[in-house]
């Protein structure tokens, strides 16, 4: 389904498909996740979307966009194993569907040129005023988290089980770096990353591949670049505090607990962690539904999430908080029934039909299959799409047991109310 | 089968009304692995005042009920039916809004047997005393982690702020205390008056063969008997035009401030094409003077009292509507007065220019195309519409006939210093 083509400093994915009523263009800049870059990164990111010389203000570049048939364009930051990745993402309507021909995907690279190639600066730094915007709302970005119960207990669990690991450091950055950014500094990491970062674009839709790859070439030539030291993957040796209690003014208390799967994505054994996650947490035939939700009645979620790069293992539930000794011994038995092969045959081909089907559903957005297909650029590995169906087919229950017997329980956070 | 097609849109709509009066929808789309089903009731969290059917005396039910119904038609005396969902391979889910409630799955394979499931749990309701009592404490988590959600309490806010007595105010989950009146006698009494046939709609989308799809689910239905479709008699209080609060706060575990100024519509018992373009032009409005393309946008952005979290929003049903328009900020009040004056300079005639109106109606055309790749977005919107006597499929011909004169009337009758109100959560 992808053909790729490989350019001075930078890869070409096209996917060509007659599904959809847009075309999409995903532009991904990878690097090593590292504190000393992480906040210059988050901060690059939101400064580049914000104005171009030809776009000088953000007023001007959305209003270009609405031209364009109201193009969607945003910019998103992920963290994949010990990875910082930025993504520029626009979504055009395919020029077929419309009354007036335009070249619409043309016109969407050469603005996604403007951005990345082009953006207002001033010397050799960027524009002061943007900067000192993007600055204030990166560090309210940062302090928002804390609103939100969920994902702040989820990056507080993040924080405290991998501390001193890179993959502890936020996407966004660290609140109190982002001060200290100058316009020029930010420009020196700008050039920084375009000579350095492994750099991927990403065309998904109905479109003509030869006149396409034809403005890629034109629009976007980068530097040959010989790869940035990865992250090698450590296994932890400090000991933290397994059990971190966390009060604040809240009624619902969030229990999430972290293991370590020891396995990440294109090991021999990941498919069979798929399932074993499957089978765990991952959908509302579950245990963890099942045991936590139906049976105790105890909460409205209770799931497991894989980090397929770092090898993560993560169960969030909400609770009633006098409700945490229940919540967590029925957790842990559930642990336990997995790792003593308390599943049966027909539970595992349940797993993997829906497994299975949660995947071509992905497969059916745009956004969706450039996220999959980027898996492979992260781990370098080449699972396509019939190998991966293939892998989690064959997932026989010794090897879903091999997996429980991997992974190792590491630290429970637990957010609750002020009342002891 | 009538045969509806969009040519433009490259789409044909099948439809079809069964003799029990069930509407079915089917979009066949090619080249799609998944085949998406939504099953709808038009019952919703508003509607808490009625005559159930066979009765004749007028009933008010808790708050919430229709929310809870929608939990327990999943539970069965065999157990739950997202593990028959799950073992056919496809996911399911529901959700209760404030005039629908909706249940769906979807699956890349045996697409009539979840097709089966879907029809059947919906149709045979299986509620005990003890299943029920076991949902409160669900529930009752449900309520509590909406209860700690400051964006969605700014957004329950600000409509309380709206509205002295319509039902859209209550919160669609209900309260711990109003879902504790809930009895299995209630909810069937609920269920018999809301999910007769002819108050549903059946909406497929997905590689499928109509013909065989249509067939399958007549069938279905042949083998169940229903009663008479009746006239459902909901009970609704009159609504005074204006806002019963012009302002509120409250203060949350939070760190940033949150703002939301409400309009309160006044476009009610609006239908079909009238309410779509209605609704439209208020949509087209707000993008002209919020959109990150306006300029208020871009003041309000140098000026740091908004990020990213801002939005602007319209939404009209039959009997209520409202414009919501804010985000994060770090001084609400002056986002608050902002907003609010910027809503007074359109009335004054200034802001608003027909350049920007057809820059904003081209946005909106991009906007529905690339909706139109998601079979949620069409079941579901589609369905929508459908209730209220629109066709989803006719957004952009609508689109196309929305003048300058057209914004600059509906303007005038919808901003109201009246019918506006501001909400804040502030820091404790």
């Amino acid at each position: 389904m992808e053909n790729i083509v490989n350019r001075n400093g930078i890869t070409f994915h096209f996917i060509r498909t007659e599904k959809y009523k847009t075309n999409t263009i995903v532009f991904k800049m990878l690097a090593p996740l590292i504190r000393e870059e992480a906040t210059s990164r988050a901060l690059l990111a939101y400064c580049l979307q914000s104005g171009t010389n030809t776009y000088p203000t953000t007023r001007e570049l959305r209003s270009y966009l609405e031209q364009l048939y109201g193009a969607t364009f945003n910019v998103n930051l992920q963290k994949k194993g010990e990875n910082h990745i930025l993504s520029f993402s626009l979504e055009v309507a395919n020029e077929k569907f419309l009354f007036e021909k335009e070249p619409l995907l043309e016109k969407a690279l050469h603005f996604l040129r403007e951005i990345l190639l082009n953006p207002k600066t001033n010397g050799e730094a960027f524009d002061e005023g943007i900067v000192q915007k993007e600055k204030r709302t990166l560090k309210q970005r940062i302090e928002a988290i804390y609103d939100d119960k969920i994902r702040y207990a989820n990056m507080r669990l993040i924080e405290e089980m991998c501390k001193n690991e890179p993959y502890a450091i936020n996407v966004y950055g660290v609140l109190e770096d982002v001060d200290r950014i100058s316009p020029n500094e930010l420009y020196e990491y700008y050039q920084k990353a375009l000579s350095e970062d492994q750099l991927d674009l990403y065309i998904i839709g109905d479109f003509n591949e030869e006149e396409i790859l034809e403005q890629c070439e034109r629009f976007f030539s980068f530097s040959a670049r010989t790869e940035r030291k990865r992250m090698e993957r450590k296994v932890k040796k400090e000991k933290n505090d397994p059990m971190i209690i966390e009060r604040q003014d809240i009624q619902q208390g969030k229990l999430n607990i972290g293991y370590r799967t020891n396995i990440s994505y294109g090991d021999y054994d990941y498919f069979a962690l798929q399932v074993f996650n499957g089978l765990f947490g991952g959908f509302p035939h579950s245990k963890l539904f099942l045991n936590v939700r139906e049976k105790a009645s105890l909460a409205y979620y209770a799931v497991s999430r894989l980090e397929s790069h770092k090898g993560l293992l993560m169960v969030m539930t909400g609770i009633e908080p006098k409700n945490y000794e229940q919540a967590l011994s029925i957790i842990k038995e559930q642990m336990e029934a997995m790792k003593s092969g308390n599943f049966s045959e027909e539970e595992l081909v349940q797993t993997k039909a829906v497994i299975k089907n949660q995947m071509l559903e992905t497969l059916d957005t745009p956004q969706g299959t450039i996220e999959v297909l980027y898996h492979n650029v992260i781990s370098k590995k080449n699972i396509d799409k019939e190998k991966w169906f293939e892998g989690i087919e064959k997932v026989t229950k010794e090897e879903v047991l091999d997996v429980a017997k991997k992974i190792q329980f590491d630290t429970i956070y637990f957010l609750t109310g002020m009342e002891e | 089968m009538k045969k509806i097609p969009f040519p433009q849109l490259n789409e044909q709509l099948y439809f079809e009304k069964l003799k029990n009066g069930l509407d079915v929808y089917i979009l066949p789309k090619k080249g799609f692995h998944k085949t998406f089903a939504t099953f709808t009731t038009k019952y919703g969290s508003i509607d808490d005042h009625f005559v159930p059917i066979g009765n004749q005396t007028e009933k008010i039910v808790p708050d919430g009920i229709a929310h809870f119904l929608e939990h327990k038609l999943f539970e069965k005396e065999d157990g739950d039916v997202f593990h028959t969902f799950s073992k056919q391979g496809a996911s399911a889910n529901a959700f209760t809004s404030f005039t629908r409630t909706a249940y769906l799955f979807s699956a890349t394979s045996n697409v009539k047997e979840n097709l089966r499931t879907l029809l059947d749990f919906v149709q045979e309701p299986y509620f005990t005393d003890q299943t029920v009592e076991k949902e409160k404490g669900i529930i009752g988590q449900e309520i509590q982690m909406y209860e700690d959600h400051p964006d969605w309490r700014l957004y329950f806010g600000t409509i309380e702020n709206m509205y002295h007595h319509h039902p859209v105010k209550t919160n669609i989950a209900g309260t711990i205390e109003s879902i504790s009146h809930i009895t299995k006698e209630l909810l069937y009494e609920c269920y018999h008056t809301f999910y007769h046939p002819s108050n549903m709609l059946l909406f497929i989308v997905g590689p499928v063969d109509p013909r065989e799809i249509l067939d399958f689910v007549q069938e279905n239905q042949r083998k169940k008997s229903f009663s008479k479709d009746m006239e459902i008699q909901r009970i609704r209080k009159e609504e005074p035009d204006h806002v019963l609060k012009k302002n509120r706060f409250i203060s949350m575990n939070v760190r940033i401030p949150k703002c939301m100024v409400g309009i309160k519509g006044n476009f009610i018992r609006q239908r079909g094409r009238e309410m779509m373009k209605t609704e439209l032009t208020v949509q087209l409005l707000l993008d002209m003077l919020f959109s990150k393309s306006s300029g208020q946008y871009e003041k309000l952005y140098n000026e740091g009292l908004i990020d990213d979290t801002f939005s602007a929003d319209y939404t009209q049903e039959e009997n209520f509507g409202f414009a919501l328009v804010g985000g994060d900020t770090k001084d609400p009040d002056r986002l608050a007065e902002f907003i609010q004056k910027t809503f007074h300079f359109v009335k004054k005639g200034e802001i608003l220019t027909e350049e920007q109106l057809n820059r904003v109606k081209k946005k909106k055309i991009g906007t529905f195309l690339r909706l139109l790749n998601s079979p949620e977005y069409i079941a579901n919107q589609f369905t929508r519409y459908a209730f209220n006597g629109m066709n989803l499929f006719e957004a952009v011909p609508v689109l196309e006939t929305i003048t300058f004169e057209d914004l600059m009337n509906v303007s005038e009758q919808f901003i109201d210093e009246n019918r506006m109100t501001s909400f804040q959560i502030v820091p404790k």
